[in-house]
């Protein structure tokens, strides 16, 4: 029923002249695989709703479109959010979206995909959706309108976006974009006849890790959630995530591509395990991408080998949540840097590093003769803090580690802190400052250029974490705790202090943890002009204090208030696997600061994904890596000495 | 076809640390390449970290820099406008004694890994003590469409320019204005039916050979003052580059022919580009029509 139209290059080509960074257009990575488009294929466009230099490098966005360009039964494309001198000039001559691969309108496709990494992104799918020629309510759309999805971590809260999605994948894709392609390949087939549209929504809420807003009702108390109830008796109450046992039998991206333009990770990156068990109570990646599978070491190896020749890039990135904690790490890391491919010797980038000595070794094995600067992420600045959030870097840890990586030869290290964690007293806020202190202090031994740049995050709470109860701290306690450790780090050498705009985390709060009643405020900020809300030059917290305002509901009530137990949470009906009295009960652990080990060592504390799910940790060695104490083996009954509780709501 | 490199063009003397006589010296190697399609949208840095990134996947190996951060020694000519396609890009590149046959060898190993729209067409190496293509080109030809304008038009403002003493315009250089006379960089300017790349395009454009001395001009500039009512931005449209142009013994030549890339000299290699399947390119053609400047 697709007429096929002509490309839109032809219209687009004059508009490029006249923009910033052209190339974010033009697609023709290096290595991408060339979809091929058929009739009774099920076409996916898959969308990053930011912009291409950014979401580019997205793994998810590369794997999904690979695994939906090998299948018979679908074709898939990539599309990013234009930038805003585009748009202007695509809107006043009414050009639709467009993918970068072969440049075609977005209404040629079937299925608008988007990977929400962020929330702060949830104004641009709104107008990309619009920019896409659909109406943006999912209620308005009919059968000629593409089916609009949303993945990614951030979709593990879709409720502020409710209105305006087709269907939410909860978890992994690798599997479930397979069976959502079979449902709508038959419905593309049936010749989607009229008021067909609710039928198909109905079948795909039937898929594991797929779940349909429309096909539940939401019922409030005043400003209370009291009831989310399915439609249907054959709609799920709960949706489960879909997760992939064995990330073995996944290794994508088999082509990755290397763009043309650069970007923001611009280096070949190899997903080495997925799913961390830390435990660290802030993550949500932690919380909801249980349990740990690794990558067998030899198929790490081939995809970084055939990667890189692939490619002709020089540097690779070993990604995961905490990549010093693979089993193979050791092997994997020797292997690259001593048996040089076709096209040298890469450099290894190793990203989320843990804090201790044993990091740093591999970190000094990898940096070859450049020792452009490590980044250790302590979190919070006292021990007391850090078991209360479940970071258990020790001092001792931390230290060691900065004294290593100096005698590394490195001058230069980023330290990274989050401010407004719970229980945080102004006594931990300035643990922050003495600790960048001692580690200048420690580099003065080895070179006296030593310096420590301190970025300090506010925290925001999130969905499926024991903090998701916590009030978020307004933006005036955060400004006063970011100008204790200005204050403390201004007179001291080498100490650099970077935060995060406390009013940025306002917006991020609301969005993250709000409930449908939330779309309308979207909706308003995106009509206002706040798109790119991620970028510092288009954020404006005004946008969001009217729109809230305009809808009769509070930033206090969304954001700052800790909710209590018997509270219905908004995503409640959505489940990661973790049961939600393990949940509860290691908030209640958190705020008298008692630890909990990482379960792939030690035994299963039941948090509910292998047990509710039947999988389990795939994990190649059965004990932690050298050298990595971090919350394993080591005496966790120091959590509460410090008897503690919640700081006073709201208004602090 | 199968010239091997040709050793007599390398300056043995400076390869220092070459003791045993198996060890090849470093060859420097000159490329040349077309940057056509949706790839006139990349910028120079861009397009210069894609080639890097393409011999390496080639398994060409490059010599690299000495110094604490080495770089491939790669160098590049005149940096082409972003957004003007071009049949005339180059690129020297040393490549070390091992692993590399002739041109070809080098053009089939490079081909499968450029992105779409960047093509090898030619090859060849060349003395390690030819200047480099920033000193030596001293011209571009460049061919462009002139949004709204017919032919007449055009020939009347090309007229009124070759005819001109001087041509004085205003430009922007570290921050100031400095008032220059481009009249003396026009080297040859006309209009052309048909273009290099498509002869059967009947639009009207302008034919200009440009000197790239000094700051040399660009055809945005010579657009300003061939139609200084007209918005350059929006009138300046499909750029394509013909040539870059360098100097020897008073001529102009190509420093590396399209079709047959020919060392003068010391009789290096010679190499055919591959067939393309049929297409509009045909670098070596000239247009259909020059009509004449009245």
């Amino acid at each position: 029923m697709t007429t096929i139209l002509p490309d839109m290059w032809e219209e687009l080509e004059p508009l490029l002249g006249r923009v910033e960074r052209p190339a974010r257009y033009i697609g023709c990575e290096v290595g991408a695989v060339r979809p091929r488009h058929g009739p009774g294929k099920v076409a996916w466009l898959l969308a990053y709703p930011d912009a291409y230099e950014v979401g580019q490098p997205n793994q998810g966005l590369q794997i999904l479109f690979e695994i939906l360009n090998e299948r018979d039964d679908s074709v898939a494309e990539r599309a990013f959010a234009p930038w805003t001198d585009l748009e202007s000039l695509m809107r006043a001559r009414s050009l639709p979206l467009f993918s970068v691969d072969t440049h075609r309108r977005a209404s040629e496709f079937d299925v608008l995909a988007f990977n929400l990494s962020s929330e702060l992104v949830f104004t641009n799918v709104l107008n990309m959706i619009d920019l896409a020629g659909s109406p943006i309510r999912a209620e308005d759309r009919n059968e000629d309108d593409p089916i609009v999805i949303v993945g990614g971590h951030a979709a593990f809260n879709p409720e502020p976006l409710a209105d305006f999605l087709d269907a939410v994948v909860l978890g992994e894709g690798e599997e479930v974009v397979g069976a959502i392609t079979e449902v709508l390949a038959r419905w593309k087939a049936s010749g989607r006849p009229q008021g067909s549209r609710g039928d198909v929504l109905r079948e795909l809420a039937g898929l594991h890790g797929v779940y349909v807003p429309s096909m539940y009702e939401v019922t409030y108390d005043g400003p209370r959630l009291v009831a989310v109830t399915p439609r249907y008796r054959d709609v799920p109450a709960t949706v489960h995530k879909a997760t992939v046992a064995d990330l073995g039998r996944w290794p994508y991206p088999k082509s990755p591509m290397a763009p043309v333009t650069e970007v923001v990770h611009d280096r070949l990156a190899v997903e080495v395990f997925r799913g961390c068990t830390r435990g660290c109570r802030f993550c949500q990646a932690g919380m909801i991408t249980r349990p740990v599978r690794e990558r067998p070491a030899e198929q790490i190896r081939t995809m970084v080998r055939s990667g890189l020749e692939r490619t002709g890039y020089d540097q690779v990135s070993l990604t995961s949540l905490s990549t010093a904690d693979l089993s193979a790490i050791d092997d994997v890391v020797g292997a690259l840097v001593n048996d040089p491919t076709a096209c040298g010797t890469p450099s290894v980038s190793l990203p989320s590093l843990r804090v201790d000595a044993f990091t740093v070794g591999l970190a000094a094995q990898v940096a070859g003769r450049k020792r452009s600067g490590l980044t250790f992420a302590p979190e919070a600045g006292s021990w007391r803090l850090r078991s209360v959030i479940n970071k258990l870097i020790t001092e001792d840890d931390l230290y060691s580690a900065v004294e290593s990586a100096f005698s590394n030869g490195w001058t230069r290290m980023k330290l990274y802190f989050l401010t407004g964690l719970p229980t945080e007293t102004d006594e931990d806020t300035l643990g922050v400052a003495e600790l960048a202190r001692r580690c200048v202090e420690l580099g003065r031994h080895h070179t006296n250029r030593s310096s420590v740049t301190v970025s300090l995050g506010g925290f925001v709470p999130k969905p499926h974490t024991p903090f998701q109860w916590f009030g978020q701290n307004t933006p005036d306690e955060l400004r006063r705790k970011i100008s204790l450790v200005r204050d403390a780090t201004a007179r001291q050498r080498g100490v650099q202090l970077r935060w995060h705009d406390p009013a940025a985390s306002v917006a991020e709060g609301i969005a993250s943890r709000g409930d449908r009643r939330i779309g309308r405020v979207i909706e308003r900020v995106w009509r206002g002009g706040g798109v790119f809300q991620e970028w510092g030059e288009y954020f404006d917290l005004t946008r969001w204090e009217e729109a809230m305002a305009a809808e009769g509901l509070s930033i206090d009530w969304y954001v700052h208030r800790h909710r209590t137990q018997d509270e219905l949470l908004p995503w409640s009906h959505l489940s990661a696997g973790l049961h939600e009295d393990f949940l509860w009960q290691d908030w209640q652990a958190a705020l008298v600061g008692s630890g909990l080990e990482d379960c792939r060592w030690t035994p299963c504390y039941d948090c509910g994904v292998c047990t509710g799910y039947g999988i389990e940790h795939v994990v190649a060695s059965p004990v932690p890596p050298a050298g990595g104490s971090q919350g394993t083996g080591q005496d966790l009954a120091r959590g509460g000495e410090v008897p503690v509780r919640l700081t006073s709501g709201p208004s602090t | 076809m199968t010239a091997p490199v040709s050793t007599t063009t390398v300056d043995v003397a400076g390869v220092s640390g070459v003791t045993g006589p198996e060890v090849k010296p470093d060859a420097r190697w000159r490329l040349r390449y077309s940057k056509r399609h949706k790839l006139r949208f990349l910028g120079h840095r861009d397009v210069a970290r894609v080639w890097e990134r393409a011999l390496r996947a080639a398994a060409i190996p490059v010599a690299m820099s000495a110094g604490f951060s080495p770089r491939p020694k790669m160098s590049f000519g005149l940096a082409l406008p972003t957004g003007a396609e071009s049949v005339a890009e180059y690129l020297d590149v040393t490549v070390t004694g091992e692993g590399l046959d002739d041109g070809e060898d080098l053009c089939s190993r490079v081909a499968p890994v450029l992105p779409p729209g960047l093509e090898v067409l030619a090859a060849a190496p060349i003395d390690a003590k030819a200047a480099s293509l920033q000193e030596a080109v001293v011209a571009s030809s460049w061919e462009f469409l002139v949004a709204d304008t017919d032919a007449p038009t055009l020939n009347r403002a090309i007229e009124r320019i070759l005819e001109a003493p001087e041509v004085m315009v205003t430009r922007e250089r570290k921050g100031a204005s400095h008032v220059d006379d481009i009249r003396p960089a026009i080297l040859e300017l006309s209009v052309i039916v048909g273009s290099s790349l498509d002869v059967d395009d009947p639009r009207p454009r302008v034919r200009a050979t440009l000197g790239q001395i000094g700051r040399g001009i660009r055809p945005g500039e010579l657009v300003s003052v061939l139609l200084p009512e007209a918005d350059t931005a929006a009138a300046l449209q499909r750029v394509l580059r013909t040539h870059q142009w360098i100097e020897s013994d008073g001529a102009r030549r190509e420093p590396l022919p399209a079709a047959e890339a020919s060392l003068d000299a010391e009789g290096g290699t010679t190499w055919t580009p591959p067939t393309r399947p049929p297409g509009p390119i045909a670098v070596r053609e000239r247009p259909a029509t020059v009509m004449t400047g009245t």
